[in-house]
């Protein structure tokens, strides 16, 4: 509140900033995407575009979940395992009953994924255990789960059925199905974020969660909510895993909330709740597989990709936070 | 400072006028000090072991006990320092990472002709450096230590991979694999396990019994009031992040030693073990709250119900979902109680109810699901 | 008159078993701006949060429109019709200026889709029909404190809420705002609206109030019309005693210059702050909240150091960068915020009152538990702190005695000079007698001591020299013989421009 310094002006710099957090990844991505091509024409081709595409369907979908998780000031540690285990119980539907309608294995992975979440949401909103000591413990859980599920059998892909394995692949629309169900997926979290109650509440939430319980916004249900829709895209992910990957392994997805996690944090996701929208989280999945992408491309070690990865983690949140800090500089007293 | 006491009410502010702090209170003696979670433990460890040692003949056997105690102790090693930061309100996600960018560079060295251990010493100065790197991060840049640490999980595992690829470094000196698989002269107690009770104590007593572990608990309870005592916060919490560091490349200079070589993945997880050992030892995951001695038990207690399960033929993997059952079971339970305790008859009572069976009825259904799918595959071969 | 919207009737309540409030009974009619009046602690903010539905009383009984009810939530009092504007605002940072008006309560579509542009449209007739000009997409983070009270009113408006309270709403206000605010606050009582307002600044509530309710230590004292009650009436319904004897600063001999800050400056906070403060003497500083003053103590403490600027300690140079070296050279900061900055309220009182010593009480770092114990006992003891015994945790005191607390922390480190920060807010009469008592003796022991203060009749009653601030510049010094509250307040509110500077 010093006088000197009329705070609207900076305001309106930053607001620019931080309303442009998405432009600088994209600017970002363009420049990348400019020196592969330079070194690597490959880069730029239709096909390689789709097998990006391809690549980053699964974990669009999961990172996005695990945007509205991130808001809350939550953090989902077990999707990973949640991938696994509906992963293995799907691919054990097809392998005992071949016969099974493809169409229904949506609905059922996400069902399967859902009470997983539901399991998560309970001990976290009305448990009120810590979500990062909830999730590591769900981690195990559900990992424990697909060993003594399977008896440590895999799935391979003779034992599943074409036409399911078809079902992320097959291009009848142009893209293949899973990019176009990646693609409505996020349109379907983007228009619950932005344009329902429940959505709004979800930020609020995170932006203030006492604030939040004074205007009568049913904080518990909220926060339970958002790990049965984790669950229920992990759910979803599993499902077209299995049919990409046509196997379901014991370790399926072991690891891979790291890189959701990695996609909203790069995307400009607050770890400290109330910040992250959809294009942002799809940019940041975009930028991860580019790197994964473009790697071989470049006759780089793919052993590399890891350490990128990390290396992108912490250079979003340095810039992230230091835009953060001179905003806070001007909000003084 | 952290021993809860809920015999302490009434208020000194109802006490007559004038009274003031009376008396002394007795000094509290050893065991009165150990506080209800570490006691808990105890009586687990020793349900464990009574149940362990009714069903298998070999639960009790020395030689198994020691084989298996060494395989804890890259989790214990790592988890003395992680009591701290957790102590201090933060965390470390990267110290599998670390431990395995150290033990690769050692490897990485040692493949290259230089002696296993100046290549050793020189992993352990890299551990060090990586802590050193979390610490500025946290400590002077102001990050979320779970997001830095994230990304240093990626970057120093993916820091291995570059170093040693697809390939194993192999062929240790067994003067180096000894600090894996020795044991002690004459008595079958692993080197390692030695070297982690040696530090243990060591870790307790700086927690328990200096300046420096009281600035942890009061860094963790009230960061901003403790910089307005003159405590250099940040310094204190770069030496933490520091010591997790350094920690970390002796579990995995311990690790490949054990297993006399090093690949890039390994370790891969034991972050995981590591806190839930500190957190199921009764540390607040929120910080300030915490002992070492119920870390240590905690460690004993995975450590022996795993023992046990392997003993009995249960999958690695299974015995983890005990563990992490054990976990949220530790948190969930007396916030629980809590809730019940508070909440007399509810006007939503019924509304809640109904949703409650819902959820079972869920649950429920979807464990009928998990074992009659389960039984068409494998009953059927 | 008409007859009272909402009554409040024999309300008790208790917190872990400490009554806070003991029947009190307060009546609101529609139409009027009602004070609400009382020292810090004494029930207010409680009564506040009984009212909206916060806490639920242990006794007594709420009236709405002659109907009883009771709320077991905020949100049920909301639906009501009451909304509360609270010193700790609740907004959310992350949302823009329109949502925040509708949060949990935005404009849907038949379909349930929210109509963004409904909610536009329905938050700029508000804003616009109260005279407010905010960019509606701003996020409520970049927006200034009056502009974030402002917002807060109108999301009260949008709920057509009839009962509006506003705790200490001007506190953070400039002048300028708080004129703004008075406006808004007479044309909702002219629309009908009943109005509680709590401020403790007395000339306020001649302005805006219509009836003041007066509350002491959690009890009912007495309702008035504002007009016909003087001010030293209200201070002695207030505080229950005469005021002279409350601030019973002696007069000690004032030594050297034991602290010499000039032209000391942090860049957009305050700048070219220049003073000086002897021993045994104690400096007022003056000042509305936000003026810059807590941020001077904490520059001088080494909490945030000065952009630039000189300070000397006992005549020399120092460079304070760290709270580790203002201890070192005999300084110590009892800090506005007792439970965010002051205490370590998990822990007992021992670690809580070591904490600045601990060096001194360890040898090689280990430490000493009988030595740090024994101090400990001792400081709380000369403090009277009122507690079970020493290892009670210090959040299970009362605030007063939390306060003693933190006294027997820095006076354990034998300070030469002390800072104290509102060092008597929110606490009892009789401790804050005591503090005062504890400030004149230490000065006459040559202690040399900086007060800030937002209560005048404390600053003028202590101090020996008063500093006044505002925005962040010193804008007049007064000797005691000289100051009056007029002269302080409109040093601490009119521009410098008005030429009161000494």
């Amino acid at each position: 509140m010093s006088a000197q310094h009329p705070p609207a002006r900076r305001n309106n710099l930053l607001t620019l900033v931080a309303r442009y957090r998405e432009a600088g990844i994209a600017i970002f991505i363009l420049i990348l995407a400019v020196l592969v091509t330079l070194r690597a024409p490959a880069f730029l081709t239709l096909n390689n575009f789709r097998d990006i595409l391809l690549n980053i369907s699964i974990l669009s979908i999961v990172a996005l979940a695990q945007t509205m998780v991130i808001i809350t000031k939550g953090i989902d540690l077990s999707v990973g395992s949640i991938i696994g285990l509906v992963a293995m119980m799907v691919a054990f539907v097809f392998k005992a009953s071949p016969e099974f309608p493809v169409v229904l294995s949506l609905p059922l992975g996400m069902l399967l994924g859902a009470t997983l979440g539901a399991f998560n949401g309970l001990i976290i909103s009305y448990g009120r255990v810590p979500p990062i000591i909830a999730t590591l413990g769900t981690l195990s859980i559900y990992r424990g789960l697909v060993f003594f599920y399977s008896q440590g059998t895999w799935i391979n892909s003779f034992e599943l059925p074409a036409a399911f394995k078809q079902l992320s692949k097959g291009t009848p629309l142009g893209l293949p199905n899973m990019v176009i169900i990646a693609i409505l997926f996020a349109l379907a979290v983007y228009y619950f974020l932005n344009h329902t109650r429940t959505g709004r509440n979800i930020y609020a939430v995170g932006s203030n969660a006492e604030a939040a319980q004074m205007a009568g916004i049913p904080r518990q249900r909220i926060i339970f909510l958002v790990y049965v829709l984790t669950g229920l895209a992990a759910g979803l992910a599993a499902v077209l895993w299995v049919s990409r990957f046509e196997s379901a392994q014991t370790n399926t997805a072991l690891g891979f909330e790291l890189q959701t996690v990695a996609a909203s944090v790069v995307g400009g996701v607050s770890i400290s709740g109330g910040v992250g929208t959809v294009p942002g989280v799809l940019l940041g999945a975009l930028l991860l597989g580019m790197i994964d992408n473009s790697l071989p491309l470049l006759r780089i070690s793919p052993f590399w990709q890891l350490a990128l990865q990390g290396l992108l983690i912490l250079t979003a949140v340095v810039v992230d936070n230091l835009i953060l800090r001179r905003s806070q500089r001007r909000g003084r007293r | 400072m952290t021993e809860s006491r809920p015999n302490a009410a009434p208020q000194g502010a109802e006490r007559s006028a004038g009274a003031t702090i009376s008396a002394f209170p007795p000094r509290r003696s050893f065991l009165a000090r150990f506080q209800r979670w570490e006691w808990m433990l105890v009586g687990l460890i020793a349900l464990v072991v009574l149940l362990n040692s009714q069903l298998s003949p070999y639960f009790l056997d020395a030689r198994n006990l020691s084989r298996t105690s060494s395989d804890f102790m890259e989790i214990g090693l790592m988890m003395l320092p992680m009591v701290f930061i957790i102590i201090t309100g933060g965390i470390d996600l990267s110290v599998a990472s670390n431990l395995a960018m150290c033990a690769s560079f050692m490897g990485w060295l040692f493949m290259r002709g230089v002696p296993i251990w100046p290549a050793a010493l020189a992993a352990l100065l890299l551990g060090a450096l990586g802590g050193l790197f979390n610490g500025l991060l946290v400590a002077r840049v102001k990050l979320p230590p779970l997001v830095v640490t994230l990304g240093t999980y990626a970057f120093y595992r993916g820091v291995a991979y570059v170093l040693l690829g697809d390939q194993a470094a192999r062929g240790y000196p067994a003067s180096f694999t000894y600090i894996g698989q020795g044991k002690l002269p004459g008595t079958l107690i692993p080197f390692s396990v030695a070297l982690f009770i040696l530090l243990a104590i060591i870790f307790g007593l700086v927690l328990h019994r200096t300046s420096f572990g009281r600035t942890l608990f009061a860094i963790g309870n009230n960061e901003n009031a403790t910089a307005y005592s003159g405590v250099p916060v940040a310094r204190i919490k770069i030496i933490v992040y520091t010591i997790s560091g350094l920690m970390a490349g002796l579990a995995g200079l311990v690790l490949a030693a054990r297993f006399g070589s090093t690949r890039p993945d390994i370790g891969v997880g034991l972050e995981l073990a590591v806190i839930t050992a500190a957190v199921l030892g009764g540390v607040d995951i929120n910080g300030g709250i915490g002992t070492m001695g119920g870390a240590v038990l905690s460690l004993l207690l995975i450590g022996l119900l795993r023992f046990g399960m392997g003993l009995l033929n249960i999958q690695g993997q299974v015995q983890g979902m005990v563990i992490g059952l054990l976990l949220i079971l530790s948190i969930l339970l007396p916030n629980v109680a809590r809730t019940l305790s508070l909440r007399g008859g509810s006007t939503h009572q019924r509304g809640r109810l109904a949703t409650a069976a819902a959820v079972v009825a869920v649950f429920v259904l979807f464990g009928l699901f998990f074992f009659w799918s389960r039984a068409q595959v494998l009953g059927a071969g | 008159m008409s007859e009272p919207i909402l009554e409040l009737k024999e309300i008790t309540k208790r917190f872990s078993g400490v009554e806070v409030l003991h029947q009190v009974s307060f009546s609101l009619r529609p139409g009027e701006v009602h004070a609400l009046l009382g020292e810090n602690g004494a029930g207010k903010s409680t009564l506040v949060k009984v009212m909206t539905g916060v806490h639920q009383p242990d006794g007594g009984e709420i009236h709405l429109n002659g109907q009883r009810v009771e709320f077991n939530a905020p949100h049920a009092s909301l639906q009501a019709g009451i909304a509360a504007i609270y010193q700790e605002l609740s907004l959310f940072p992350d949302l823009n200026v329109a949502e925040n008006i509708f949060v949990g309560r935005q404009p849907t579509t038949t379909g349930g889709r929210l109509d963004w542009r409904t909610l536009y449209r329905e938050a700029e007739q508000l804003l616009s029909s109260l005279g407010m000009h905010l960019d509606l997409k701003q996020k409520a983070r970049n927006l200034s404190i009056a502009q974030q009270q402002m917002v807060e009113i109108a999301r009260a408006l949008s709920i057509n809420a009839r009962i509006l309270i506003m705790d200490e709403p001007t506190s953070s206000l400039t002048l300028t705002e708080v004129a703004e605010l008075f406006r808004l606050v007479r044309r909702l009582r002219e629309d009908g609206a009943a109005i509680v307002f709590i401020s403790h600044r007395l000339e306020e509530l001649y302005e805006i109030a219509d009836r003041v309710t007066v509350l002491r230590d959690g009890t009912y004292v007495e309702t008035r019309e504002m007009a016909q009650i003087s001010r030293d009436e209200l201070i002695r319904l207030m505080v229950g005693r005469t005021i002279s004897n409350l601030f019973p600063k002696q007069e000690t001999t004032i030594g050297d210059v034991a602290l010499k800050v000039e032209n000391l400056t942090l860049d957009g906070v305050f700048e070219n702050v220049s003073f000086e403060l002897r021993q045994g003497e104690i400096l007022g500083m003056a000042g509305l909240v936000g003026a810059g003053r807590t941020d001077v103590a904490r520059a001088i403490f080494g909490v945030e150091p000065p952009t630039s600027g000189r300070i000397e300690v006992e005549g020399k140079a120092a460079s304070i960068t760290s709270p580790q070296q203002a201890i070192d050279l005999g300084l110590a900061l009892v800090p506005e915020d007792r439970q965010l900055h002051g205490l370590i309220p998990p822990m007992n009182l021992v670690a809580n009152i070591s904490l600045p010593m601990l060096a001194s009480y360890s040898r090689r770092g280990w430490l000493r538990a009988k030595q740090e114990r024994d101090a400990a006992f001792q400081a709380a003891q000369q403090m009277e702190v009122r507690a079970n015994n020493i290892w009670q945790r210090a959040r299970e005191l009362s605030g007063g005695n939390q306060q003693k607390v933190v006294l027997a922390k820095w006076l354990s480190t034998k300070p030469r000079i002390l800072i104290l920060d509102e060092p008597t807010r929110g606490i009892d009469v009789g401790t804050k007698a005591a503090i005062h008592a504890l400030m004149s003796e230490l000065a006459g022991q040559g202690l040399a001591i900086l007060m800030i203060s937002s209560e005048l009749p404390e600053v003028m009653g202590m101090s020996d020299r008063i500093l006044v601030m505002r925005e962040g510049r010193v804008t007049a010094q007064f000797t005691r013989g000289e100051a009056t509250q007029e002269k302080i307040m409109s040093a601490a509110t009119q521009t410098i421009a008005a030429g009161e500077t000494r």
